[in-house]
């Protein structure tokens, strides 16, 4: 096993020790799970109202459930995944065990990386138990799962995305409700950079700023086109987000 | 083992220390002893590779801890003031992942597992959660931790700070009994732990180090007189005059209870016996008649207030005469 497995096993366990896990995943999948329900019960009563006035109804769950929920989920993870991801670096220094990491034979990007995986692969878990909803329904109706599926490919990354700013917040702070709120905050202000950009139009400066908030490429993945261009956003804003944690852990070394 | 070269840290406009140097060879325990805040946990952090120097070269089993501070970290068991333990785990389980970091595994690492709860006395706590364990285990899951790859070089911060009594010297037997085959650095602020332990010391103060010898050396190059304190029962208003008048008494101190004396004596000159023999024939009743020798608490004390002088070589030269009696 190497130092990065290590240490992955090790947050694996701190997490699966902790309720932090239960709470917030019960809570995520509770909510996914109902909006779900909601989705689908009210793309049923479309689809009775289509039938009483046409006689029959063809209604895409791709458009009325899947998108729908897919754009929801953005907003949970929003919420719910500082809370996942503020106690990676914020304990340590807290508990000061953070001199104790730094001092074993592991490099801080081994550090950062196995911080980073420990909390994506808990993300993947949860991200998979919401699996059971498009496999039920494709027990029962007849969907395109081209768009299901490159929703999850969005998923993941937006999902990975937020935790690496997760990643960065925490290793900004000792205090958790701190490296939380930084990283709600930083992740609301991406968002809301979709609004400014659109506010100032289809100019250069409009849709660099469009460029840079979430929203637009994660659309697109939820309509199911995959486009470089959005693959590239998620990734680079992941590498920059990692490399500044490493950035910010090694400079706490120097203070 | 280790070779510290003119280190200086500074953070901002405060310097943390100021150009300290000392080695430590093979197999020696060396004592970090200081006031709080004199910068023994900057120079041992320092060594450690958590924090770089601002200048100086620090060197320890031959790396260079700026350069392949990974090489620097594989060699050493560091203990933090804190120990550094993951409260949410077992002890096994903490031990696991920490022989696991530095690439221990299979058998090498449940061998060195056990062979650390049986020295450390973790049997019976093994599988409780560190959380849920008193200062004193947490203690000892922190030194279990820094030996367990079995460093050549072993870095204790206050090792037995919140251990009891019968702990400490257990602890103490431990780093002694692993002197020869490891290098130790430890810092302490109890001055009787240098002694029991160590062989060399060396103070530090204020960010410099002040002196650096054996405990005997160092009491023997402060004591630049020798000390005799003195009770009786019933002096006489000219005593002190008398007690001057023996030979090799240099200086006669009468501060403090009445009929208590603090005599001066030359070094190497035992004036005993004649204060013995004249206080009886004066009949000035003599209750008490000892010689006082410094203790390293003294020497401790007297180079963390005088390090100006010292720092010069001029050992204890504005050492001031105790004048409580001992």
């Amino acid at each position: 096993m190497t130092p990065v497995q290590a240490l992955i096993a090790k947050e694996l366990r701190s997490y699966f020790v902790s309720p932090v896990v239960y709470v917030v995943g019960s809570v995520f999948l509770l909510i996914v799970g109902l909006l779900a329900y909601l989705y689908v019960v009210f793309a049923g009563a479309q689809a009775i109202q289509l039938m009483q006035m046409q006689g029959s109804a063809q209604i895409n769950l791709n458009d009325l459930v899947f998108r729908n929920l897919f754009s929801s989920i953005r907003f949970i993870l929003l919420i719910i995944l500082p809370i996942l991801t503020m106690r990676l670096f914020a304990e340590e220094r807290k508990l000061r065990t953070f001199e104790f990491l730094l001092t074993s034979p592991i490099g801080i990007n081994e550090i950062v990386a196995g911080k980073f995986m420990s909390v994506f692969l808990v993300f993947l878990g949860l991200l998979g138990l919401t699996g059971f909803l498009p496999l039920v329904l494709a027990l029962f109706s007849d969907f395109d799962w081209y768009p299901v599926l490159t929703g999850y490919l969005g998923l993941i990354l937006l999902g990975a995305l937020f935790l690496s700013v997760g990643v960065l917040a925490s290793a900004l702070t000792e205090n958790q409700i701190v490296a939380a709120f930084v990283s709600f905050g930083l992740l609301l202000v991406l968002w809301l950079l979709a609004g400014v950009g659109s506010l100032l139009g289809d100019t250069a400066i409009g849709q660099a700023i469009s460029y840079l908030s979430f929203m637009e490429h994660y659309d697109h993945l939820v309509r199911g086109l995959v486009d470089t261009k959005d693959l590239v956003y998620f990734v680079s804003g992941l590498a920059l987000m990692l490399f500044l944690s490493h950035r910010v852990v090694d400079s706490t070394r120097w203070k | 083992m280790i070779e510290v070269q003119q280190i200086t840290k500074r953070y901002g406009h405060h310097t943390a220390i100021d150009r300290v140097s000392f080695s430590v060879a093979k197999g020696e325990v060396l004592a970090f002893l200081g006031p709080n805040g004199a910068g023994k946990t900057t120079t041992m952090r320092i060594l450690t590779c958590f924090m770089p120097a601002t200048e100086g070269k620090a060197m320890v089993a031959g790396f260079d801890c700026a350069d392949q501070p990974l090489e620097v970290k594989r060699r050493i068991g560091y203990l933090p003031e804190t120990p550094p333990v993951y409260l949410e785990l077992t002890v096994t389980e903490y031990l696991q992942f920490v022989g696991r970091l530095r690439g221990l595994s299979g058998k090498i690492l449940t061998s060195s597992m056990q062979r650390e709860i049986e020295r450390l006395g973790l049997g019976t706590v093994q599988h409780r959660l560190i959380g849920n364990l008193s200062r004193g285990y947490r203690q000892r899951v922190g030194l279990a931790q820094a030996l367990l790859h079995d460093p050549q070089v072993l870095i204790l911060d206050e090792p037995t700070v919140g251990l009891d009594p019968k702990q400490i010297i257990e602890i103490r037997e431990l780093i002694k009994n692993l002197a020869g085959s490891h290098s130790v650095i430890l810092s302490t602020h109890i001055l009787p732990e240098a002694t029991a332990v160590c062989q060399r010391v060396v103070i530090i103060s204020g960010g410099r180090i002040v002196a650096e010898d054996t405990p005997e050396q160092l009491s023997a190059r402060l004591r630049q007189s020798e000390k005799i304190s003195l009770t009786l029962k019933s002096p006489a208003p000219d005593t002190d005059r008398l007690l001057k008048s023996v030979q090799g008494v240099q200086n006669v101190f009468t501060s403090g209870a009445p009929g208590t004396f603090l005599l001066e004596c030359e070094l190497g000159r035992d004036a005993r016996e004649e204060v013995a023999r004249l206080a009886v024939t004066s009949g000035w009743g003599l209750l008490e008649l000892k010689a006082i020798s410094m203790t390293l608490e003294d020497v401790f004390l007297q180079l963390t207030r005088t390090e100006e002088g010292l720092a010069q070589g001029a050992v204890a030269a504005t050492a001031e005469p105790a004048g409580q009696p001992a």
